[in-house]
């Protein structure tokens, strides 16, 4: 069985990013970017069902540009097999993603894909839930839990009230919430063997997909500042203060 | 034109992100149409019926919809849309897990963009919206035929009651059966709901333990009446279920206060609560970052703190 892990690269988590003045967008030159965290936690879960004897190959693809491969080491060197970067510097939106993702389940097969249930940058929440929809596949969103057996997939998934488990037929999509795993740390050898392990690149037209994006991003801009607030010397002043000042009890 | 808003319900009853939803909807201009994909969901029709602004309620009943499966719910929508010959210019769920799971299909299919958590409306084409966990706001025009929308519900009131919509049964799409439900756990309480609360006490790593969040938080959640929440570091360390998380990647709050105990207040946990009213925070830390949202600020062992606020409220 194979599975195919979608890996996004993205400003580091702990970076503050800042507005260009310009308002065309975020400054993410010379920043620290990273694998998006639930990308990682995405091929950690397929490296595990592969060292449990579930999985036989883990394929990561990344769509985007260039240094785009450096995303898909990172994935190797967690353990993913090989790695398929999908090369633009076009801006790729959620529907042109997962219309790349289709076309490359479509020649690949997997029975899974593990995708991030979010990236941390445009925070869309979407492409895991489109591919199963081009793929007309079922779909497990938010997992804390996934189990795979001949067929189907069983998937705890984090929702607002609490926790619901499905049973899905496969191939089918999951995407990952954060309760799923904790990523390795990948080992200095495993980072020399992953430069060594196969990544081909291809071009979206090579998958006849047109990436033209839907949405045009007019402006960007900073969001209001809170007013910077005081300091209380002890409980009984914070009491007056919420009861007096702000009102609110 | 008609705005169609999906319900997120439990048959009995609508959920409250329903309402900051249809308001978001009577901003766009054209008619409201509500609707409810459900099994059994009377009662969930009739709220829907009386909420103020919306002309009509379309009802898709099937036993198959008990499960709310993502796969059957955006396969009804898209029959609705379809049905509807080109007047639907706008879908709009609330950005919950249950929106989120469901419309990106239904965008998808559609072969339109969908557009994420929105948070202002500009015009019937142009949408605000947070990204990098709300550290900016991106203004998007939609060029698609039909736009189809998240709220974020915090920023959007909730509808009142006043209205008298027509209720139509509509004929129910065949259970893709991909899916089975086989169980939800979900968290009880007594207490408001997270997105519904006037007042939130959150507890954060500080807390130690799931006996400690419980012996010193809930006391003073009770007195005041308010809801309780978490960090991701409070959740992972199993002191509270998952649905207690705010933040980038859980809930997103804005009540009137939010008290924040033992929480450092990283970026990801800001981005769900730095739009409340008013903020509190209490840390050991006079360092931590959550003092630079806070509007009141006391560095103190939360251990003997919170106590003494529970006492004196
Ligand atoms: C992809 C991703 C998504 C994330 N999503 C979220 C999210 O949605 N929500 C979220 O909250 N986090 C999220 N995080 C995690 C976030 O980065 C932080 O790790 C987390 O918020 C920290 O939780 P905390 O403040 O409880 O813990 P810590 O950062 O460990 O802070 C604990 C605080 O408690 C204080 N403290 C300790 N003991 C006491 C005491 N006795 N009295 C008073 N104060 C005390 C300490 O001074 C410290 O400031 C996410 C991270 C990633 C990578």
């Amino acid at each position: 069985m194979k599975i195919l892990v979608p890996v996004k690269r993205v400003v580091d988590y702990n970076v503050k990013v800042r507005v260009k003045s310009d308002g065309t967008g975020v400054d993410i030159a010379n920043v620290k970017m990273s694998m998006n965290p639930f990308d990682e936690i995405a091929v950690e879960e397929a490296v595990r069902l592969k060292e449990a004897g579930v999985a036989t190959e883990v394929v990561a693809v990344s769509c985007g540009v260039g240094a785009c491969q450096e995303t898909l080491r990172t994935a190797m060197a967690i353990g993913a097999d090989r790695g398929i970067l999908v090369e633009t510097d076009a801006e790729l939106q959620p529907l042109a993603v997962a219309k790349l993702l289709k076309a490359l389940c479509d020649k690949e097969q997997p029975q899974v894909v593990i995708c991030g249930k979010q990236a941390i940058d445009d925070d869309a929440n979407q492409t895991g839930q489109m591919l199963s929809a081009l793929m007309g596949w079922p779909q497990a969103t938010f997992a804390s839990k996934v189990a795979v057996s001949a067929g189907k997939a069983t998937v705890t998934r984090e929702i607002d009230g609490g926790l619901e488990t499905l049973e899905i037929a496969l191939p089918a999509v999951v995407t990952t919430d954060l309760r799923l795993n904790e990523p390795r740390y990948a080992t200095l050898p495993n980072i020399m063997k992953a430069k060594k392990k196969p990544l081909e690149t291809i071009k979206p037209a090579d998958l006849g997909v047109d990436v033209t994006p839907r949405l045009t991003t007019l402006k960007v801009v900073e969001p209001p500042k809170r007013s910077a607030g005081v300091m209380v010397a002890d409980v009984a002043q914070l009491v007056l203060k919420l009861k007096n000042e702000a009102k609110v009890l | 034109m008609t705005v169609l808003v999906i319900a997120e319900h439990d048959n009995a009853s609508l959920k409250g992100a329903t309402l900051n939803t249809v308001t978001a909807a009577s901003r766009l201009g054209g008619d409201i149409a509500v609707l409810v994909v459900g099994s059994a969901a009377g009662g969930a029709v009739e709220a829907a019926a009386k909420l103020a602004g919306v002309s009509k309620v379309l009802v898709a009943d099937s036993a198959a919809f008990g499960d709310q499966s993502a796969e059957n719910v955006a396969a009804q929508i898209l029959a609705v849309v379809g049905a509807s010959g080109a007047s639907i210019s706008h879908v709009l769920a609330p950005a919950t897990t249950y929106g989120k799971n469901v419309l990106p299909r239904v965008a998808a299919l559609l072969d339109v963009a969908q557009i994420s958590e929105i948070v202002g409306i500009e015009s019937a084409d142009t949408f605000v919206r947070p990204i990098y966990a709300g550290n900016a706001l991106a203004t998007v025009k939609s060029a698609d035929p039909v736009k189809v929308i998240t709220v974020r519900t915090t920023a959007f009131e909730a509808a009142g009651d006043g209205g008298a919509a027509t209720v139509e049964q509509i004929t129910p799409v065949a259970d893709c059966g991909l899916s089975k439900l086989l169980g939800r756990e979900l968290t009880k309480s007594a207490r408001p709901e997270l997105g519904a609360a006037k007042i939130i006490v959150s507890g954060g790593r500080g807390m130690g333990s799931g006996e400690n969040y419980q012996a010193i938080l809930a006391p003073l959640a009770d007195k005041l009446g308010a809801a309780l929440g978490a960090s991701r570091a409070a959740v992972d360390a199993g002191y509270v279920p998952n649905d207690y998380q705010v933040g980038q990647t859980g809930k997103i709050v804005a009540p009137q206060l939010y008290l924040a105990v033992g929480i450092s207040g990283a970026i990801q946990h800001l981005a769900g609560m730095k739009d409340s009213k008013v903020i509190v925070a209490i840390n050991k830390d006079p360092d931590a970052p959550i003092f630079q949202v806070a509007d009141y600020g006391l560095v103190a062992d939360l251990f003997e703190a919170v106590p003494q606020l529970t006492a004196a409220v």
